[in-house]
């Protein structure tokens, strides 16, 4: 049953993916030299929306949440790693695999590249765990438990900056 | 109203299909627990491959100790993402099969073979780089910071960082 629940979700946001346009190598490469910020606009307007709805659903009891840990040293660095990787493949994983599927097929070397890095990370993640993993690490913490201020003054300030940065996109008209 | 329309129709706004984005995350969480991510599915799907290689190697490895070799929620949906574009492309009518995007060709000229090595290096990079981060822009970008994680903010500063330094230097003509 969650298998089929993964599929259909993938379905619905394949699809929001594929007509937003954002699956495209112009459009990632384009936001990154400055030149079209739709992928930008497609992802501010989700974490806005995500942002209120699964707060209100935090505060309702009705969900829990899983932030991921912060080790701030492997968090930048593989940060860093996978910026000079996507300005090269011009997708991102989830998008590679969309771009794939409206046949975009250099994607698909992106996709085996994906892999074959996948592969590497599983090596060499031993020689990372008692070192960058393990550097500056704070656990799962999230801002407002970091500033120790009520969560909806941070999701204010979140939602706030999103539309700011849409609102400056689409004044550059770009 | 034209229903069929809005589905056959080439582009939405990416406001439009973002915030449908960010709500479909909200609601996979309530139904199912589960956060939208794309990188994780790369190490299983890397691991099953080479399990039929090497098993012993696989069984052996920490990392995929950790991220086991099989498929589960979020490899159905990476593949959800292929068959909803393909389906949303196939609507539309912009399913193409190509190896080069126009704005490559325009920059490095008709060069598939140059497009499709620097789409598998650059893919294995940001697929190494994500797993040390601990996430793509998914799981961190959109995910992540709707959660108000630490990590995922700092991740996705990488991302962004590291990807306009490489993109401006490999467009610095235009």
């Amino acid at each position: 049953m969650l298998l089929v629940a993964g599929f259909v979700t993938g379905i619905i946001f394949g699809f929001l993916l594929q007509k937003a346009k954002v699956l495209r190598y112009d459009k990632q490469l384009g936001a990154l030299i400055f030149e079209d910020f739709t992928i930008f606009k497609f992802m501010f307007s989700a974490i806005a929306v995500a942002t209120v709805l699964l707060y209100a659903m935090y505060d309702l009891g009705w969900v829990q949440f899983h932030p991921k840990p912060t080790h701030l040293v492997a968090n930048l660095m593989g940060g860093l790693i996978f910026g000079v990787g996507w300005a090269l493949v011009g997708y991102c994983p989830g998008t590679s695999v969309g771009a794939v599927g409206e046949g975009r097929l250099d994607a698909f070397f992106g996709v085996l590249g994906m892999l074959m890095g996948a592969a590497l990370y599983a090596e060499v993640y031993p020689l990372f765990e008692g070192t960058l993993l393990s550097w500056l690490y704070f656990g799962k913490v999230t801002v407002p438990q970091l500033l120790g201020v009520n969560h909806w003054m941070v999701v204010g300030v979140m939602v706030a900056l999103m539309v700011a940065l849409c609102l400056w996109f689409e004044a550059m008209g770009k | 109203m034209d229903v069929k329309g809005i589905f056959t129709r080439e582009e939405w706004s990416p406001y439009v299909a973002g915030g449908l984005a960010g709500a479909l995350l909200a609601l996979s969480v309530l139904v199912t627990g589960k956060f939208l991510g794309a990188s994780t599915s790369f190490v299983r799907v890397a691991g099953m491959l080479e399990k039929l290689l090497w098993p012993q190697k696989v069984v052996q490895n920490a990392y995929f100790m950790k991220k086991a070799p099989a498929v589960e929620w979020q490899v159905m949906m990476v593949l959800g993402i292929l068959m909803g574009a393909f389906i949303s492309s196939r609507l539309s009518g912009d399913f193409l099969f190509t190896l080069v995007p126009p704005l490559w060709e325009e920059r490095f000229g008709h060069t598939p073979l140059k497009r499709v090595l620097v789409a598998f290096v650059g893919g294995s990079v940001l697929l190494f780089g994500a797993r040390l981060a601990g996430g793509c822009p998914s799981g961190h970008g959109i995910s992540g910071v709707s959660q108000l994680s630490v990590s995922s903010m700092v991740a996705m500063v990488g991302f962004v960082a590291g990807g306009i330094l490489v993109a401006r230097r490999l467009y610095s003509r235009r």
